[in-house]
């Protein structure tokens, strides 16, 4: 017998090119099997469930029948509140919008672009470390520790904490990532202690910015209190830990996947070489093309609802497959085609609706960042290994390693 | 027309003369181009500036954030055209088909577009408009000489008139520090567009941001005093209002006082055209050569019972003009009709408000999301047991949901639970819109008319 297009997704297999896969969802664009999700996989179909208001985001109203084989367990001893990724309004708006105040427009609308020369700073920082140019992991040695930096920068991190900060981060993202080889209880207990670790340590440094407020976001969000109040302690440690681990584990991928697409485009990484403006619409393009997030897995119904001809009760877990909405031929012309010329680009890369990509500001600029000084800097860059070996997560999708080589490294 | 190569040849040697040079005609324009047009465009306009937006002339402009003469529109690609600036249109001959010029010249045209729009009604006793300190608010002059004496810190503002304009203007001067006085005829702000349930919430606004609001008020007179200064307005209720500088907001007058006598379907509710922007001569007729988009143009929408609808609405005048460029010089089966469902946005007290759908056709309406409570909502209106038009408070990203039901007439009350179930949702409320008969300062949007297969259609000549 075949095997199901649910376990296709999920096979490891299948992570370097989902693409097909995602093509023979599409025949059917509302689709179920037995007592699993129901996948959604056309461009017009996601983006109207993404603005649906019968459509929660709380597990808590998943229908206890629902089967979700992407669901996380329950993690009891974690014992964080969820943060506003997995909330509904009215508490989603108000922790997104206090989250939003040191953040972004209009109360903050300098603080993205501000840090741009900061973000130039450790770029280069980390292109000068690379060493060996025969043989770069890039992954480990420059889209990995970036994001987190940034993230410690905008927290607030003390710089001598960062090295700690960085090892919780990273094991907490590699169990996001369910490796089949691995012990589970041993990985399941690095994970817990981690979390513990980095819970207090965030607390710590929470109680210290009440005391001393810099400024920093985490400052910021501990001492505001503005129409909406303040956030109570365990809502701040959620926050944080949703801005450290959502911020970081995407825009790995994307760089990741950035820099894959343009190895295998030398034209267009040759165009961003000698022009480096060229990083905003290939930007655009990679959320559309290799979008990091593929598909959205944590979303239920209120009430029953007819997409296509098809009705999806109530309770039932939902999956969004925004990677699969970016190819749609129904929506894109030539979808399967890179190209950073596109005109027409409102992709599903960042998602759309009230729970739309809070980073992207910052994503983007990370990204744009990176690419324009990879390709301005590494001489003659080539894959080692095409495709790269890819990471276990069927829903944060992108290589473990990406072993490039390259003549040299321009100063 | 049909394959004897007319069409052709319009499209290379044609003359298109695009009357109202601002953000229809300047799209339109754009849109010719791009379709391949190459004859001639000759761009008429009575302002003497290059296209420019008019939605910040009552936000960013009024905040001293923006100068008013720096909201020129993005040019999306080159037109090409003859500019006549400056110069107002004065008259139309169907017959010859040419518009006459103010200053003696003549133009002819093969297509004639006309994207007039509409100007602010001034305060109607001449001698009191023309006091100093008394404004209006509609072109980019007007807001540069208003900004003007904002900058010289006036000791009052008086608003009369709290339409979406009116509102957004109260909400600058307050948030720039100066004493609000808003007087409103009817019994609460944007209650033409948005009804009183709405309306309510709109005057708690204004109230907790410090303006000094009076509704069911009239301001009967200004007064100025020896040196031809505003000095004060007395008040239906017998109260007086000292204040130095007034801004009059009564909604606007459609730009068709030039067509007057010509013989186009052009009265005071605007230029009445089918679906795809034709307009109708006043036998009902349609004509080939002239269109018409933006505040400007009366529309029949399919979706609204083939109401005749006037929209006072930036998207309106962008997607209209486009379906006019292309129509133009389409053939008769390639023409498109203007099928968008109306969509408005306005900010003000900082608050994000949008609306899709004509809410002020509903008569009943229901808080599905959020409350109105704390300015945060997402009110759904309805009318025969349908949904016919949404407003968002903060809560825009949910209108492309609410649009969808408009589009395809879902039924009202929505019978769904949403994320967001707070006890003052879910049961529809009369959405409390004033009685036709009495004017407010005029609803953003307009309805009149009668179905096309309608014969007693009748026009008020131009006046
Ligand atoms: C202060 C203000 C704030 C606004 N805010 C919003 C908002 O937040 N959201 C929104 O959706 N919409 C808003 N609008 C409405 C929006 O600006 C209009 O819908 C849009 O400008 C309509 O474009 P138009 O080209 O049809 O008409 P207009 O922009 O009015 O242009 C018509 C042009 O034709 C000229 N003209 C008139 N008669 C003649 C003649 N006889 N000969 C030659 N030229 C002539 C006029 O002077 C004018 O330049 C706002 C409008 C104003 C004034």
């Amino acid at each position: 017998m075949t095997q199901s297009l649910l376990h296709q997704i999920l096979d490891h297999a299948n992570r370097a090119n989902p693409y097909p896969i995602y093509e023979q969802l599409r025949k059917t664009p509302v689709h179920h099997e037995d007592g699993g999700p129901y996948v959604i996989s056309t461009y017009y179909e996601i983006r109207s469930l993404l603005h649906d208001p019968r459509i929660s985001s709380d597990a808590r109203n998943l229908a206890s029948t629902a089967r979700d084989p992407l669901a996380e367990p329950a993690r009891e001893e974690s014992a964080l509140p969820p943060g506003f990724l997995r909330l509904d309004p009215p508490e989603h708006d108000r922790l997104r919008r206090m989250t939003n105040r040191p953040f972004g427009p209009p109360h903050s609308p300098h603080r993205v672009d501000g840090m741009r020369g900061e973000l130039h700073d450790i770029v280069s920082g980390l292109i000068d470390g690379i060493g060996d140019p025969g043989r770069i992991d890039l992954v480990e040695q420059f889209s990995y520790p970036f994001p987190v930096t940034v993230i410690c920068r905008l927290l607030g991190v003390p710089r001598e904490d960062e090295a700690r900060f960085h090892t919780w981060a990273d094991t907490l993202a590699a169990s996001l990532d369910p490796d089949p080889d691995a012990d589970p209880t041993e990985r399941g207990k690095g994970a817990h202690d981690a979390r513990m670790q980095l819970g207090m340590y965030l607390a710590g440094l929470i109680e210290e910015r009440r005391r001393n407020p810099g400024e920093d976001m985490l400052s910021q969000l501990a001492t505001a209190k503005g129409e909406d109040g303040a956030m109570t302690t365990m809502e701040l440690l959620s926050t944080a830990a949703l801005l450290l681990i959502a911020g970081h584990e995407t825009t790995v991928n994307l760089i990741t996947n950035g820099m894959l697409t343009l190895l295998r485009h030398p034209d267009v990484l040759q165009r961003l070489r000698e022009d480096p403006r060229l990083a905003v619409p290939i930007v655009e393009e990679l959320l559309r093309f290799e979008p990091p997030v593929q598909l959205v897995p944590q979303r239920t119904t209120l009430a029953d609802i007819e997409v296509r001809g098809v009705t999806i009760p109530k309770g039932a877990s939902l999956w969004l497959v925004l990677a699969s909405g970016n190819r749609d031929p129904q929506r894109f012309e030539d979808p399967d085609r890179f190209d950073p010329d596109r005109r027409d680009i409102q992709h599903l890369g960042l998602g759309s609706g009230i729970h739309s990509c809070f980073g992207a500001p910052l994503a983007r600029l990370e990204t744009q960042f990176a690419l324009s000084e990879l390709a301005r800097r590494l001489e003659n860059p080539r894959l080692l290994e095409d495709p790269p070996p890819y990471r276990q997560n069927a829903v944060l999708r992108g290589p473990r390693h990406l072993y490039v080589s390259c003549d040299g490294i321009r100063p | 027309m049909l394959g004897d190569g007319s069409l052709e040849r319009l499209k290379r040697e044609g003359r298109i003369v695009v009357v109202g040079a601002s953000l229809a005609g300047l799209r339109a324009a754009e849109t010719l181009r791009a379709e391949g047009f190459v004859g001639s465009l000759t761009m008429i306009g009575d302002e003497p500036h290059e296209p420019y937006d008019r939605p910040p002339l009552s936000k960013q402009v009024l905040l001293g954030r923006a100068a008013a003469d720096r909201t020129a529109l993005p040019r999306l690609r080159s037109v090409d055209a003859t500019w006549r600036l400056g110069v107002p249109a004065t008259g139309l001959d169907m017959a010859a088909r040419r518009v006459r010029l103010a200053d003696g010249d003549d133009v002819p045209y093969d297509r004639l577009l006309i994207a007039t729009g509409v100007r602010a009604r001034p305060w109607p006793r001449e001698a009191e408009a023309e006091l100093d300190g008394v404004f209006v608010l509609r072109t980019a002059d007007d807001s540069a000489a208003l900004a003007r004496r904002l900058d010289a810190g006036p000791k009052r503002v008086l608003v009369i008139g709290a339409g979406f304009t009116g509102s957004e203007i109260a909400s600058a001067c307050r948030e720039r520090g100066f004493p609000v006085t808003v007087a409103e005829r009817g019994a609460a702000p944007l209650v033409g567009a948005l009804g009183g349930v709405v309306g309510a919430v709109a005057a708690e606004m204004q109230r907790e941001h410090g303006v000094d609001l009076r509704c069911g008020v009239m301001v009967t007179a200004l007064e100025g005093d020896a040196s031809g200064r505003v000095r004060a307005a007395l008040l239906s209720d017998g109260s007086t209002v000292e204040t130095d500088v007034v801004i009059v907001s009564l909604g606007a007058t459609r730009n068709t006082g030039w067509l007057a006598g010509s013989g186009l379907g052009a009265g005071p509710r605007g230029i009445a055209c089918d679906a795809g922007c034709r307009a109708f001569d006043i036998r009902g007729i349609v004509t080939d050569d002239i269109y018409a988009a933006g505040d400007v143009a009366r529309c029949p929408h399919p979706l609204f019972g083939y109401q005749f609808l006037s929209l006072e609405h930036w998207g309106n005048a962008v997607t209209q003009a486009r379906i006019a460029a292309h129509n133009m010089i389409s053939e008769s089966t390639d023409r498109i009709p203007h099928m968008e469902v109306p969509a408005f946005w306005s900010s003000q007290f900082g608050v994000n408000i949008k609306s899709v759908g004509v809410p002020s056709l509903g008569t009943e309406i229901l808080i599905s999301q959020g409350s109105l409570k704390d300015h945060r909502f997402l009110g759904v209106y309805g009318y025969q047991g349908r949904v016919i038009g949404a407003v968002a408070f903060d809560h825009a990203r949910w209108l492309p949901f609410y649009q969808e039901l408009i589009e395809t007439t879902a039924p009202f009350p929505p019978s769904f639970p949403t994320v967001d179930r707070r006890s003052d949702g879910q049961r529809p409320i009369d959405a409390d819109f004033p009685d036709p008969s009495v004017p407010t300062h005029g609803p953003t949007v307009t309805l009149g008319g009668y179905s096309p297969a309608d014969r007693r259609m009748t026009f008020t000549p131009a006046h």
